[in-house]
Order: C-alpha cells, then sequence, then structure tokens
C-alpha cells in the first residue's frame, strides 16, 4: 500500500476519533458539557492527535529508514568484482536501484505482470530494452548479479512497505483507542492537549536546527575529504588559485577571499553612509506622510532579486563605468566587469539592509533623549549626531555587520558583475572574482566529486560559512548589549 | 497692557519674568489651552497644578517652544520673556531653549559618562573657553544639582548608571549647565521615591536664589512645600492663580477649592 493511502488512512481514523472522543466524553457527562473537565473539542482533539501523531511519526522516519537499510543489505548481494572504489559501488547501486525502480513501474503499466518481474532472468528478457519500452533508461546493459541485487532490492522493499503499513495503522488504531478509552469526564484532555501542541512546536524548531547541522555536517565531511587530497597550507595561504580538471591544479583561496573582501568593502563604502542617512532622515526628519511613502519605497530595493541586480550591473552600471574610465578616458579599466562594478550594485542591494534595520534602532531610542537635547537648546543635527546616533550605534554596528555578511555571501552579482578572474590586485577597476562565484564554476559542469578541483567547493563553503557565522554572532551579540541598555 | 487680572495685582515686588496673554493652543482639532493668562515672576518658584489632562503640561511646553517638535500643534496668542514675543519669527527655538531650560518628568541622563552628560550643553552652545574651563562648569553645575559628593569620584561612569533619584538630579544640573534663566520642571518628582523626592524639592528651593522655576506637579503637597506662586489649571483653563499660601487655606474659585480638598480631580 503506497503512502499516500496510509496516511489518509491515518488522517481518516483521526477524524473519527475526535467525532467519537467528543461524543463519548459528553456521554459520559451525561450530556452536559458543564460537567465535563475541558470543552467537548478538547476531547475529540485528544484522540484525533493520539491516532494521528505517533503514526505519522512512525511513517516518516520509516519511510527515511527503509531505503537505508535495503540498500545497506543489499550492497552485500552486488560482488566486490564488479567496484573498486566507494564512488563506483554507489554507481553500481543507483544502477541497481534503478532496475528495481523500473521492473515496478513495469508491472504498474502492465508491460510485466508481477510473475514475469519477480522470475525475470538475464538470460531470457532483454531487461534494458524491456525497460526502455515503459520509460525507464538504463545506462549499461543488466548483468545477472545487478539483476539478482534489484530482485532482492525490490523484494525487501515490497515486505518492508507491507510492514510499514501494518505498523503505522496499528500504532493509528492503537493512539485511537487509547484516545477514546480516555474520553470520560474526569480526564483533563485540555492539559493533555497541550501538552502535544508544546510537543509540536518543539519538533519544529528542532527541525530547523537539526537542518542547519545537517548543512554544516555535509560540507564538514566534503572539507575532510578535500583537505586529504590537498594540502590544508596550500589552501590557505596559496596566492594562486589555477584549477585544472586534468590535476595538477593550485587552489589558493587567498585571491578569492581578497575578491570578496574588496567587493564587500566597496558595497558597504556604498551601502553605509546612503543607508544610515536614509535611515536618519525617515525617522528624525520625515513627515509621517513622506515616511509612510518613502520607507515601502526603499524596502522595494531589497525585494528586487539579486540576478536582477546583476542584469542591471552588466547592462548599465558596467559600461557606464566603462565610458567613465575605460581606455577612452582615464585607461585604468580594461572592460564593463570590475569589482567597482559588482561593489557599487551590491552597495544599493545593501542600502534597505542597513537603512530599515538602522531606521528600527533609532526609533527605540527613547524619545526622552531627544526631549532632553531639545530641551537643552540643541538642533535636531546636533541631537541626532550626539545622543541619537551613540545611542543607536552598537545595534548600527550590528546592522550593518549583518549586511556586510550578505555581501560576502552574494553570488550573482558578483558573476555577471566582476568577471570571474581570480587575482590579487588593488586596482578596484579590475576584474576579480570570489570565493562564492568560484564555488559555482567548480560545481557546474561534470564535476568528479572525488577530485579535489571539485571538492575545492566545498572547502570554501565551509571557510565562507565560518566568516558569516562569526560575523553574525558578532552582529548579534552587539545588538544584544544594545538591547540591555534601556531595560 | 494686562487687562485681565485682579489676581495679578497682589504679586509682589519681583519683576515678570515670563507674561503669557491669551494663549490658546490646539493639537489638532482638540482645543487644549483656552485663553491662558499668566505672569511668571523672577527667582520664584510657580507650581501648575490640576488633574490629568488639565493643560498644565502642553502649558509648560509653550514655554520653550518645546510643543514645536509635535507637527499637530498650534499655538495662538503672545508668551513674552522678558518683554519680548517668543513665538516672534525672528526668535529662533534653539537659543530659546538654552535660555529656558528644561528637566523631563522621568530621569532621562543621555547613554553618555556624567561628565559627558553635563557637558553637553555646554559644548554645544560654546560656553566653555578651554578644558579647565568645562571642568569647572561641570562642578559647579553639578553642586547646583546637589549631587557633586556622590558622583565626583565617578565622573566618567555612566549617566545612566545612577539610581533614579541621582538621575534626576544629574538632569537638572545638566539643565543648570547651560546657565538658563528659566528652569521647567515636567513633573520631576513622579518617577522617584519619597527619599529623592525630598532631595529634588530642597534642589528647587535652592535654585530660586538664581532663577525662575516653573513646576508642573501633580502632588498638592509638593506644590505646597516647594512654590511660592500656585496655578490652577482645569479642562485648559488657568481657574486660579495667586499665592501659594491663599490658593491653599482660602481659594477664590469653588473648583479650585473642590480640587485640593480632593473633591474634583
Amino acid at each position: 500500500m503506497p503512502a499516500t493511502w496510509i496516511f489518509l488512512i491515518v488522517l481518516a481514523l483521526a477524524a473519527i476519533g475526535y467525532v467519537l472522543g467528543r461524543g463519548r466524553a459528553l456521554a459520559s457527562a451525561g450530556g452536559d458539557s458543564r460537567h465535563l473537565h475541558s470543552l467537548p473539542s478538547y476531547y475529540g482533539a485528544n484522540a484525533a492527535l493520539l491516532a494521528m501523531v505517533p503514526a505519522l511519526l512512525v511513517l516518516v522516519i520509516w519511510l527515511f529508514a527503509q531505503p537505508l537499510v535495503i540498500q545497506n543489505r543489499v550492497e552485500h548481494l552486488v560482488p566486490e568484482t564488479s567496484y573498486e572504489t566507494e564512488g563506483e559501488l554507489s554507481l553500481v547501486m543507483s544502477d541497481v536501484r534503478r532496475i528495481a525502480e523500473g521492473l515496478d513501474l513495469a508491472v504498474e503499466r502492465g508491460a510485466l505482470s508481477a510473475d514475469e518481474a519477480s522470475d525475470i532472468r538475464v538470460e531470457f528478457t532483454d531487461i534494458r530494452e524491456r525497460l526502455g519500452s515503459v520509460g525507464v533508461a538504463l545506462g549499461s546493459d543488466v548483468q545477472a548479479p545487478m539483476l539478482a541485487a534489484a530482485k532482492a532490492w525490490r523484494e525487501m522493499n515490497a515486505t518492508g512497505n507491507l510492514i510499514r503499513s501494518i505498523a503505522v495503522v496499528l500504532v493509528a488504531l492503537g493512539g485511537f483507542g487509547l484516545g477514546l478509552m480516555r474520553a470520560e469526564k474526569d480526564f483533563r484532555a485540555r492539559n493533555s492537549v497541550e501538552k502535544v501542541i508544546k510537543g509540536l512546536l518543539i519538533l519544529a524548531a528542532s527541525l530547523a536546527i537539526l537542518t542547519t547541522l545537517g548543512i554544516v555536517l555535509s560540507l564538514l565531511f566534503n572539507t575532510i575529504e578535500f583537505f586529504r587530497l590537498y594540502p590544508a597550507l596550500d589552501f590557505f595561504f596559496g596566492t594562486t588559485w589555477a584549477p585544472s580538471f586534468g590535476g595538477g591544479s593550485e587552489l589558493g583561496i587567498l585571491p578569492l577571499l581578497w575578491g570578496t573582501f574588496y567587493i564587500s568593502l566597496i558595497a558597504l563604502a556604498v551601502a553605509v553612509p546612503i543607508g544610515l542617512f536614509a535611515a536618519v532622515y525617515l525617522s528624525e526628519y520625515a513627515s509621517p506622510a513622506v515616511r509612510s511613502f518613502a520607507k515601502p519605497m526603499i524596502e522595494v530595493l531589497a525585494g528586487i532579486p539579486t540576478i536582477v541586480y546583476g542584469l542591471f550591473a552588466l547592462l548599465t552600471v558596467g559600461p557606464l563605468l566603462f565610458q567613465a574610465f575605460g581606455p577612452g578616458t582615464l585607461g585604468w579599466m580594461g572592460g564593463g566587469r570590475a569589482v567597482m562594478t559588482a561593489g557599487l550594485v551590491m552597495g544599493i542591494m545593501l542600502i534597505p539592509f542597513v537603512s530599515s534595520l538602522s531606521d528600527d534602532i533609532i526609533n527605540a531610542v527613547p524619545q526622552a533623549m531627544r526631549d532632553g537635547s531639545l530641551g537643552l537648546g540643541a538642533t535636531k543635527s546636533e541631537t541626532v549626531k550626539q545622543v541619537v546616533l551613540p545611542a543607536a550605534l552598537p545595534g548600527i554596528v550590528g546592522a550593518i555587520l549583518l549586511a556586510a555578511s550578505r555581501a560576502i555571501g552574494e553570488t550573482m552579482i558578483v558573476v555577471l558583475g566582476a568577471g570571474a578572474a581570480a587575482r590579487l590586485s588593488l586596482n578596484p577597476f579590475e576584474a576579480m572574482t570570489t570565493v562564492t562565484a568560484k564555488i559555482v564554476s567548480q560545481l557546474t559542469g561534470d564535476a568528479d566529486f572525488a577530485s579535489p578541483e571539485a571538492l575545492v567547493a566545498f572547502a570554501l563553503g565551509m571557510t565562507l560559512f565560518v566568516i558569516t557565522l562569526g560575523l553574525n554572532i558578532f552582529a548579534l551579540w552587539i545588538v544584544r548589549k544594545y538591547r540591555e541598555q534601556y531595560e | 497692557m494686562y487687562d485681565s487680572p485682579s489676581l495679578e495685582t497682589k504679586v509682589t515686588d519681583k519683576a515678570i519674568k515670563i507674561a503669557a496673554q491669551n494663549v490658546q493652543v490646539f493639537y489638532g482639532d482638540t482645543h487644549a489651552i483656552k485663553d491662558v493668562n499668566v505672569q511668571i515672576q523672577d527667582k520664584t518658584v510657580t507650581a501648575f497644578i490640576g488633574p490629568s489632562g488639565c493643560g498644565k503640561s502642553t502649558f509648560l511646553r509653550c514655554l520653550n517652544r518645546m510643543n514645536d517638535t509635535i507637527d499637530i500643534c498650534r499655538v495662538e496668542g503672545d508668551i513674552l520673556l522678558d518683554g519680548e514675543d517668543i513665538y516672534d519669527k525672528r526668535v529662533d527655538p534653539v537659543q530659546l531653549r538654552a535660555k529656558v531650560g528644561m528637566v523631563f518628568q522621568k530621569p532621562n541622563p543621555f547613554p553618555k559618562s556624567i561628565y559627558d552628560n553635563i557637558a553637553y550643553g555646554p559644548r554645544i552652545h560654546g560656553l566653555a573657553k578651554s578644558k579647565a574651563d568645562l571642568d569647572e562648569i561641570v562642578e559647579r553645575s553639578l553642586r547646583r544639582g546637589a549631587i557633586w559628593d556622590e558622583v565626583k569620584d565617578r565622573l566618567h561612569a555612566p549617566g545612566t548608571g545612577l539610581s533614579g533619584g541621582q538621575q534626576q538630579r544629574l538632569c537638572i544640573a545638566r539643565a543648570v549647565a547651560t546657565e538658563p534663566e528659566v528652569l521647567l520642571m515636567d513633573e520631576p518628582c513622579s518617577a522617584l521615591d519619597p527619599i529623592a523626592t525630598g532631595q529634588v524639592e530642597e534642589l528647587i528651593d535652592e535654585l530660586r536664589d538664581s532663577y525662575s522655576v516653573v513646576i508642573v506637579t501633580h502632588s498638592m503637597q509638593q506644590a505646597a512645600r516647594v512654590s511660592q506662586k500656585t496655578a490652577f489649571f482645569h479642562l485648559g483653563n488657568l481657574v486660579e492663580y495667586g499665592e501659594t499660601s491663599q490658593i491653599f487655606t482660602n481659594p477664590v474659585d469653588s473648583r479650585t477649592e473642590s480640587y485640593i480638598t480632593g473633591r474634583i480631580g
């Protein structure tokens, strides 16, 4: 039975549980809901949750665990002669899987009967062709051991699915029964529903955290793998970035880090003053009418996809700069793609970040501070400069650091605006590239995930992650410190 | 010049510092202050009393044009400081506020050091010629604020780290540091405990030697303790203005009597 059906059955059980639980509870109180401990709907909800939540949890865990268990078992069936490395084994296994799924599909489509599918032999049938006819393309002809493995896979999968269906339905029925049994007037259904809700909320929060952890771990393992193939010292202190997929690459991160920081620096040099001044204007000077119009307008900038900014850099800002600083005039610039192009456009992208966050922070400075300063005969700009901004400074620094970590992680604008040349140069009108842009170029196309040229992407990603994480933690620490000041 | 008040004829020998004539204040469509005439004497503590929302704070804020910072607020009539109309176009509200200092309801020290809090006003107005000069102004102001002995060893600690009463005295010292001629106080003790209140009241009494002090208060006892003149506001009207002793012992208007005896308010 497919998982969807089980899911629907569980849902139906929960719905029935709700109605019956509610009814039973009411009946136990002689039809008068005032004699119940909780509102009748809580008894229903309790039965529904008991029927649904544990069963669905079992279902989800099973869906994840079953393929892993089967894979593990089937691996032993693949003869050791047919692969040499782990990578090849995983290729073989994915073939096995495809064959198994193909057979299932063929049965489903009526191209094979169920018996035929389990008795199929390489000697008598061209499996590749038969599967091709139902739309499953295989890379090579099917060998006997692989077919055997695929058959084992199918069998285990079928058994697993059957046990899964039975287990989930049993758990659901168990919960259903328990929920109904408890639905009598003295049971504190309200409290128990509360507990379940709390559990669900905790589950949601921990899923988010676990995902982050998973991302970090996947990065980490690949990074470790990379450092096994390529010396860490050369990676962190190498000044040349010259990957070649034939081998003998030089993978020094320094030119990329330099490009990243240079572009981010220019972006911040654009975004911080403009954003900050905009925030001061909006929060201190603008009339409510102007503010209610201008603030959303600035925030529209934050909603523009970065690829559009990239196009803007490529088609508008780059040529403009090239005209101004190109060979025709000053001759500083060799082409439209340059650190300056990407930096300027990225700066524009960051303006709403800085202005919106700073605006909130400036608004959080108590009015009493301003009154105190104005009451002493200070002008508005004196007040802003000497009282409001110092009071808001830690928060503003936090906002700037958040913008910085945005700038460091930005990719599209760099790819389109700054070019792809990894170099260490001080001239802001030269093309350079950043860590993120290089991650993209290392992983696009046919990447062999065992080579250092592909794995370096994970090391780059990990480095970037550590840097932005550090910046974010620093920013949050500063913001928190600021909050304590007025409490 | 002063058309109505028989009340003001009782005003004693001291010079008139602020004279308000037919002052009206509107918040949008709300008529918050109705036709107020009052003369505030130099070197005197004048108390504004009245129930919440009667307009006493609004009127106080008119005296140094703090209401200018509120967009929907409109002031009509004349307010004369030393005979000059402060709502005249040629008057710079910033200069005016340096002359008419203000202390607020809640202590609002800047998130700076104690020293910088006091030095703030003198610095923006260029009152100190040198560092030594500034040091002297700071010390003098803190002494006037009756807080010097408590903070002299930690002038560079943040002003926000002081206790509530100390903070309020710091704010008074801060206001005094710009050498104002009039000091406006908007319920300066409402956030303070009785001991701190006592200290601030003592201070107000001392400040009377040099300044004209106007204090808005909810506490009638406080008004009776610290002020020489009292004005009673009710629903935007100035109901009665006169010697404090007379207002509290022998009020002319029945509304004043009701308020000070606790029947309205």
